[in-house]
């Protein structure tokens, strides 16, 4: 089937929100090209479980298109439609499928040498709607913070990669920093509540619990972990499992397949499984968990306000080792945690800096424990080194105000 | 679009070329120089040897070429750079998975096989020209890989060529987990794989054959290989270690080690990518100082030195920086390619871009084989 033949029922088996949306806008999906609508509706098929970002960003795609003319439609997809797919894409059923129907695509695209051009296509489509849509400041300037760290006394050089983009601080006072950071992290939730725009992660236990703000931990997530774990093992010694068709079965799992519970927030325990199952390294290292999470939380949450606390991961062990949940005593790598937190605390900055309101954007990264943090802020200078004696709350409300 | 990843691409390169003439004092190349050092080096062509080392997992330039990843290199910056021709923008404009995208290095077509499948390259290898044409025994072609998927690479699916002209392939892994008898609780930290699916494995056959190959053809006794491989840290090292008893045992003309440690940057760890850099780096100081040892080796040997692909770049919202080589972003297509040794002029740098598939139709032009049914076109610097 192509898109052009699409009917309204088709769309019986979605969610009620993801339904209404599917059959308003019907009309111009069926002027899309096959090889773009199944990506869209891949988001659309999940709308009921996004977060208000995601659909926030979800409606504006859907209206700009819905406004455009056939005409107009036809030139914002030329790149597209230059692409050719087998007809075998066609008696695929990417109305219900649209995540396994990608996946093929993207297989096939890579194989045909098509894969960039359509990222090419893809690129210039994305920037060409966000253009098209009201481009709003966050309510308040967005605040990032990363704890790294966490019990080691490496004397590795910190912050390399920031330190060209804010103030490098080496004499703050480490007493209670963790405490004054979450604090300051609960207080701005308070004074500007909004669903999901105010998370704490936490690469190990969660140094607080409040109903201000959205958490996910490492150590919480143990027992979905270890269920993923399992069934990732039981996949594998299934005749004919290969890698391809374990991503593909991951893909599929919902909370309630790894132990959590159906009366809780879905939004944030859809997402918490996508966490392990769609990431690569979060099921074996609490830093790449954290990293991905940092990530995942900006990019579909876009929140005002992120604290990531980095715990130490495990040396690596054998992968077999590692995803046979033995109860061996794990030892722990701290140098390499540092490391990777610190690279991590970048990637955190470069993806928040991709968010609207990047120019007036702040950020913080400390050495947990330690005399050395960075900021970075619109109003501060780059490249600055300061000897001045500090604690984390002074930092903060340098940057944050 | 395009002249923008032209930009970025040249960037790259240019990266790669300034650090390496300030670091290394090297030569800029521009284009084609005077006559081949190969025509120069004729009276040894009987003896000639080529080892190609090609690595699963690219390594970035801020992790190596660039000021701040210079300290993850220092055998390669002091010891093998300097005698290198360099290449600073080698594009792989093929799919970006490591089985596949070595098939593409090996066949010098871009393959479109599916990469986590035991399955040989549809195009014929440069181990099937180089045996076929130059009527080679099969004692003299060699593959060591790392990866269960790659027990294919020798030989393509080419009718007019096929196994029969292919190369033995070693899987030390493999062979590790046959000596030991299939229990491998002692070897584990050698013997995982893939880290892009960790968990995925295929299972060979043939365990018997290749304890044989041990005991035969390396001349080590399975309990002599297990003890020393409770000395090594990597795979790599593994890989490494059978490389040299091949040199020794076999000496091989044309010889393919495909290395794959730094491919755990899959794993999100920053840290062990960068290890496995530093790794990376010292086995091939060491590979290169065995070349020189070996007599058999020594003053005719080329070396090519080459990642498969790069990684993707931080700037890519795509992806997830170092972790991943999915966004086809021109940091995960472009890389490098470094040839030394016999025949090789020293201390040059060419910034002319090359693709991955011209290795091989290049390695033909070098040995005297023909690779008609390449894609790719001999580097006129190297030949």
């Amino acid at each position: 089937m192509l898109p052009k033949n699409l009917q309204a029922d088709q769309f019986s088996g979605y969610p009620p929100k993801a339904r209404g949306l599917a059959v308003l806008h019907i009309a111009t999906f069926r002027q899309l090209p096959l090889v773009f609508l199944p990506g869209l509706l891949r988001e659309l098929i999940e709308y009921d479980f996004k977060f208000p970002a995601e659909r926030t960003a979800i409606d504006g795609e859907l209206a700009t298109l819905s406004a455009r003319s056939p005409v107009e439609i036809a030139e914002l997809f030329r790149g597209f439609s230059i692409l050719k797919l087998s007809e075998s894409f066609e008696h695929f059923d990417w109305v219900n499928q649209p995540a396994r129907f990608v996946e093929q695509e993207s297989a096939y695209l890579w194989s045909t040498h098509q894969l960039d051009a359509f990222r090419s296509a893809a690129t210039q489509y994305g920037n060409r709607v966000q253009a098209s849509l009201p481009n709003e400041p966050p309510t308040v300037r967005r605040l990032g913070i990363a704890v790294i760290g966490q019990g080691s006394s490496s004397q590795e050089p910190l912050f390399r990669k920031l330190r060209p983009h804010g103030i490098y601080f080496n004499q703050v006072k480490p007493d209670d920093g963790l405490g004054l950071l979450l604090a300051a992290v609960e207080a701005r939730a308070k004074t500007y509540p909004s669903a999901y725009a105010h998370w704490y992660v936490d690469g190990g236990e969660p140094a607080l619990q409040s109903s201000s703000l959205t958490t996910v931990s490492y150590a919480a997530l143990q027992p979905v972990r270890s269920k993923l774990l399992g069934y990732m093992q039981q996949q594998i010694a299934s005749i004919g499992m290969g890698p391809e068709e374990l991503r593909t079965n991951m893909a599929t799992l919902l909370p309630k397949d790894l132990g959590m519970s159906g009366d809780g927030d879905q939004t944030l325990n859809r997402f918490q499984v996508s966490l392990f199952t769609e990431g690569s390294g979060t099921q074996i290292f609490s830093t790449t968990f954290a990293q991905w999470t940092t990530r995942e939380v900006l990019r579909r949450a876009q929140p005002l306000t992120l604290m990531v606390r980095y715990a130490p991961r495990q040396r690596q062990r054998p992968m077999s080792e590692l995803l046979s949940n033995s109860d061996a005593a794990i030892a722990l790598d701290l140098p390499g945690s540092l490391v990777d937190a610190d690279m991590a605390a970048y990637y955190h900055w470069i993806n928040q800096e991709r968010l609207p309101g990047a120019g007036e954007s702040s950020f913080l990264v400390w050495f947990e424990g330690h005399d050395q943090a960075l900021v970075i802020a619109p109003t501060l200078p780059r490249d600055t080194q300061s000897d001045s004696v500090m604690d984390l709350a002074d930092l903060v409300r340098l940057i944050a105000d | 679009m395009k002249d923008s990843s032209r930009e970025i691409a040249w960037q790259l390169g240019r990266t790669r070329r300034e650090f390496l003439r300030d670091a290394a004092r090297m030569t800029i190349g521009t284009g084609l120089m005077s006559a081949s050092p190969f025509l120069r080096a004729a009276t040894i062509a009987k003896k000639r040897k080529v080892i190609v080392v090609t690595f699963g997992g690219g390594a970035r330039d801020e992790e190596t070429f660039a000021p701040e990843g210079q300290g993850n290199i220092p055998h390669m910056l002091a010891e093998l750079i300097p005698q290198s021709s360099f290449f600073t923008q080698v594009k792989n404009s093929g799919i970006l998975g490591h089985y596949v995208a070595t098939a593409s290095l090996a066949t010098g077509v871009y393959e479109t096989l599916n990469n986590f499948a035991a399955v040989p390259p549809d195009h014929p290898t440069v181990f099937e020209y180089f045996r076929k044409d130059l009527s080679r025994p099969a004692s003299d072609a060699w593959v060591v890989a790392p990866s269960n998927g790659f027990n294919r690479i020798g030989g393509s699916g080419c009718r007019s060529y096929g196994p029969g002209f292919g190369a033995q392939v070693i899987l030390p892994k493999h062979l590790l987990s046959a000596a030991s008898g299939g229990k491998g609780t002692d070897y584990d930290h050698l013997l995982h794989d893939n880290y892009e699916t960790p968990l995925y494995a295929p299972q060979l056959a043939g365990g018997e054959f290749e304890v044989k190959q041990l005991e035969k053809i390396l001349k080590l006794s399975v309990a002599d290989f297990t003890l020393h491989a409770k000395t090594l840290s990597s795979p790599d090292e593994l890989s490494v270690y059978i490389t040299k008893r091949l040199m020794q045992q076999e000496s091989p003309s044309l010889l393919w080690l495909t290395m794959h440690d730094i491919d755990i940057a899959h794993s999100g760890a920053f840290s062990l990518y960068v290890d496995a850099i530093r790794r990376t780096d010292r086995l091939c100081g060491e590979l290169w100082n065995a070349i020189q040892q070996e007599p058999e080796y020594a003053g005719n040997t080329t070396l090519l030195i080459l990642p498969d692909f790069g990684r993707d770049a931080d700037q890519d919202a795509g992806g997830n920086g170092f972790q991943h080589h999915r966004t086809g972003d021109i940091a995960s297509r472009t890389t490098w390619m470094m040839a030394l040794g016999a025949g090789i002029r020293q201390g040059m740098v060419y910034d002319t871009p090359v693709q991955s598939i011209d290795l091989v139709p290049t390695l033909g032009a070098i040995m005297g084989f023909d690779a008609m049914q390449s894609r790719g076109k001999p580097i006129q610097e190297l030949v």
